[in-house]
């Protein structure tokens, strides 16, 4: 028995091919599509494991801190320790910004203030080390592009990179550079060198603070307008024995301030902060897998089409419907998967090429796998149903 | 030999899709979430660190004067403006006197007064002591002829009385010299007074130094206390350090100091702690130390008051003990420790850590033998039992070592 489906490839394999590697292309589009997605949402999640917190304690009534804005003092983490089945309690910051290289040229990042040794330190590093100084050392990620030793600007100034980590990204995508809270808190509440001259101006000129008979409570108001002891969020490490509900329910009740546990921060990163463009993504990621079913389609179709005269000498010296049917659905199933390894590849290729991490999971490409060979199926159907009515006449006329 | 064609294109297609299936077998082991995690892995050495503690602080002056003055009053001229150095007692500000000069001609003036009074004391005196010579010796004839019954003792009596009349008199006229003595005594510490307070609205410099702000001019009214001018000693500048009250373990006066300023970052200063404060900030959780800097040790430190000062302070060397970069200290459900490679997988070591060193290495006290190896860098988290690859480094080599 010899298989009709090989005979006709191999007689126009060149052909068959560069079909396969094109829909390959077309499929490994729509992987990377997947995988975009995917790393949207692994960024949300890698954002909550790095931070490495079972809670988040936040302003009350605010879905912060990587939602929206929070503000605390920073001796609530103090009260925060006290209560029970806290193991740890740590002071962060986040805000976004664009940080100067040591080239003149800005990165957009997310700086984050951490207290070393707490949780909220990077986890693992890829060079260099930990902060070890109380200020003005930074640990990038590998994404902002800074080397070790490079000296980067932040405000005003000058912090040198000590260590580099990977995989630390906002939810935004944005990579984070790490640096002491102390100078995060500074970087993030103070303002350029001409808007605290105005203030200082502006409040020198209200007679309420400026008195002539209250000697230094002009320097006062102004020490007290300069400092900042605010932080964006306390990262809260659970006690062995105590649940994340149980922890967060008294300091909900007792301390006034919202409390997030993992799964409620996953809820608010996945659901609400990237919900509109995941769906976005979906959507265009419904069209591809549309456009890419027809595309197969309309390959096979027009492939059959393209030998209607020796399916016609087939039937003509007697080849069974069968066997015909199967010959065109074997080459639609090859089709499929020559293109589903051309893409599954290329997508692995140029998935790190992008600005933004894209993730392929393995699953993505198993039911990506089966999709295209059913697509490949239903698409030979069409084909199928034409090569059976050609008539045997055809052949010879 | 016919079929060649055919089986060499058979050939070709199975090269084909076996490349195929290769890569798409590279690609899936290789890459995305079923790779191994590559790591860098170093043995665990005995050595020796050179612990440090980093701050950062001001400069200040040690000693700062602010002079003004100690009544409420009306500045009359201000003589040193700002950046003149000045020495003790110089004449810096004058303070409106007001009416005190006058004050002052009007206690001359009664002062004369009660020199003119005094005098005339002077003269009743001794007009009270000629009368009373006068009437002793009245009392005394008329005593004696008393004695030979020439007068009568009624007349005898009338001149005793006018000798003890004479007597009071005489003291009278001495208690009223004394008083304008004592008067003019007064008028005289009036006076005085008076002159020291006139003597006070000239602000002098209390010692030698520079002037640092001039905050009252000629004509504006300051109230008692407040500054006209502030003055420094810059031979007495020194840094105010702050440090982290986690990373304080060690501070004690006279550890050696290493101080870069902002205005010179490229040429560090040597200095010394010269106190260490018993209060620290319970707010910003920091021991705040005073850093005197030594380096050169006669001319003043060309810094200025309040400029930003990075200080790194010398601890004496740690005894010789096990050593690990900071990148490999991992916390893991609360546990401080290590990913030890057993075979090629990680397992986690719980370790007790001892004193760091600003340069990231930091003491193994227990948990790890010396020669143990341990993952440094990795390229994401580990787990328990991972997949690893060990790799020389995972960042190209062209970025230099940290600093």
């Amino acid at each position: 028995m010899i298989s009709l489906a090989g005979r006709d490839i191999a007689h126009s394999w060149s052909k068959f091919v560069l079909t396969g590697m094109g829909l390959g292309l077309l499929i490994g589009v729509t992987l990377t599509m997947a995988g975009v997605y995917r790393g949207m949402v692994d960024d949300a999640h890698a954002l909550l494991n790095n931070s490495g917190a079972d809670l988040w304690v936040v302003q009350k009534d605010t879905q912060g801190p990587y939602a929206e804005s929070s503000s605390l003092k920073d001796d609530v983490v103090r009260g925060v320790r006290g209560m029970p089945g806290v193991a740890q309690a740590a002071n962060v910051t986040y805000f976004t910004m664009q940080v100067q290289g040591a080239d003149g040229g800005d990165t957009r990042a997310m700086v984050v203030g951490v207290e070393s040794g707490q949780s909220g330190e990077p986890g693992y590093l890829v060079a260099g080390r930990q902060l070890t100084r109380s200020h003005y050392e930074a640990v990038a990620d590998v994404k902002t592009g800074f080397a070790l030793g490079e000296r980067i600007r932040i405000r005003r100034h000058d912090y040198t990179v000590v260590g580099l980590t990977q995989r630390m990204v906002s939810s935004g995508g944005d990579p984070m550079v790490f640096i002491a809270l102390k100078d995060a808190q500074e970087a993030q509440f103070l303002k350029d060198n001409d808007a605290i001259q105005n203030d200082r101006t502006r409040t020198s000129a209200n007679p309420a603070f400026n008195r002539p008979g209250v000697p230094g409570l002009l320097d006062a108001v102004q020490a007290l307008q300069t400092s900042s002891h605010s932080v964006n969020a306390v990262l809260v490490q659970l006690a062995p024995g105590f649940g994340p509900d149980q922890v967060a329910e008294p300091i909900r009740r007792w301390k006034h301030l919202q409390v997030f546990t993992r799964a409620g921060m996953e809820e608010i990163l996945v659901a609400k902060l990237i919900a509109t463009s995941a769906k976005q993504i979906g959507m265009f990621l419904v069209i591809l897998a549309v456009v890419s079913a027809a595309i197969v389609a309309f390959i096979i179709y027009t492939m059959t089409l393209g030998k209607i005269r020796e399916i016609a000498v087939l039937k003509l010296i007697g080849t069974r419907n069968l066997t015909i049917a199967s010959m065109i659905l074997q080459q639609a199933l090859g089709l499929g998967l020559i293109g589903f390894i051309v893409g599954k590849v290329a997508a692995t290729m140029w998935a790190p090429v992008f600005p933004k991490f894209v993730l392929l999971l393995p699953q993505d490409a198993v039911t990506g796998l089966l999709v295209t060979l059913v697509i490949c199926a239903l698409a030979s159907t069409l084909a199928i149903r034409t090569a059976l009515k050609v008539d045997p006449a055809a052949a010879i006329g | 030999m016919k079929n060649n064609p055919l089986l060499l294109r058979r050939m070709g297609i199975s090269a084909l899709i076996l490349g195929l299936v290769a890569a798409l077998a590279y690609v899936a082991l290789r890459t995305g979430p079923l790779a191994p995690t590559r790591v860098t892995v170093t043995s665990i050495q005995e050595g020796r660190l050179n612990p440090a503690i980093f701050g950062i602080g001001t400069v200040e002056a040690r000693r700062s004067w602010m002079v003004g003055p100690t009544v409420a009053g009306r500045v009359l001229s201000v003589r040193v403006d700002v950046g003149d150095s000045v020495r003790a007692g110089q004449l810096l500000a004058e303070m409106d006197p007001v009416d005190l000069d006058q004050r002052l001609a009007a206690l001359d003036a009664a002062l004369a007064r009660a020199a003119s009074t005094q005098a005339a004391a002077q003269a009743q005196v001794a007009d009270a002591t000629a009368r009373r010579e006068l009437a002793a010796i009245n009392a005394k004839r008329n005593q004696d002829l008393a004695a030979q019954n020439f007068i009568s003792p009624g007349a005898l009596e009338g001149r005793l009385q006018e000798k003890i009349s004479a007597d009071a008199t005489l003291q009278a006229a001495q208690a009223n010299l004394s008083g304008t003595a004592q008067d003019i005594t007064r008028q005289k510490a009036e006076r005085a007074a008076l002159q020291q307070q006139r003597g006070n609205v000239r602000l002098l410099a209390p010692a030698d130094g520079v002037v640092t702000s001039r905050d009252a001019e000629a004509g504006s009214t300051v109230v008692a206390g407040q500054a006209v001018l502030r003055l420094i000693d810059p031979a007495s500048l020194w840094v105010r350090l702050r440090v982290d009250q986690g990373r304080s373990a060690g501070l004690v006066a006279g550890l050696k100091a290493r101080i870069v300023l902002r205005s010179q970052p490229h040429t560090p200063l040597q200095g010394q702690v010269a106190r260490v404060e018993l209060l620290a900030d319970a707010v910003t959780e920091e021991r705040i130390a005073q850093i005197a800097f030594t380096t050169p040790p006669a001319q003043p430190v060309a810094a200025s008051v309040g400029e930003l000062a990075e200080v790194e302070l010398q601890l004496p060397e740690t005894p010789s003990a096990l050593l690990l970069p900071n990148a490999s200290i991992q916390r893991l459900q609360g546990q401080t420790g290590v990913w030890r490679l057993d075979g090629s997988k990680p397992v986690f070591a719980p370790v007790r850590l001892g004193a760091s060193s600003l340069d990231g290495r930091v003491q193994v006290l227990e948990g790890l033998k010396a020669g143990d190896p341990v993952v440094v860098y990795s390229q994401k988290a580990l787990t328990e039992g991972a997949r690893v690859q060990v790799v020389d480094a995972l960042v190209k080599a062209s970025a230099g070592s940290a600093p």
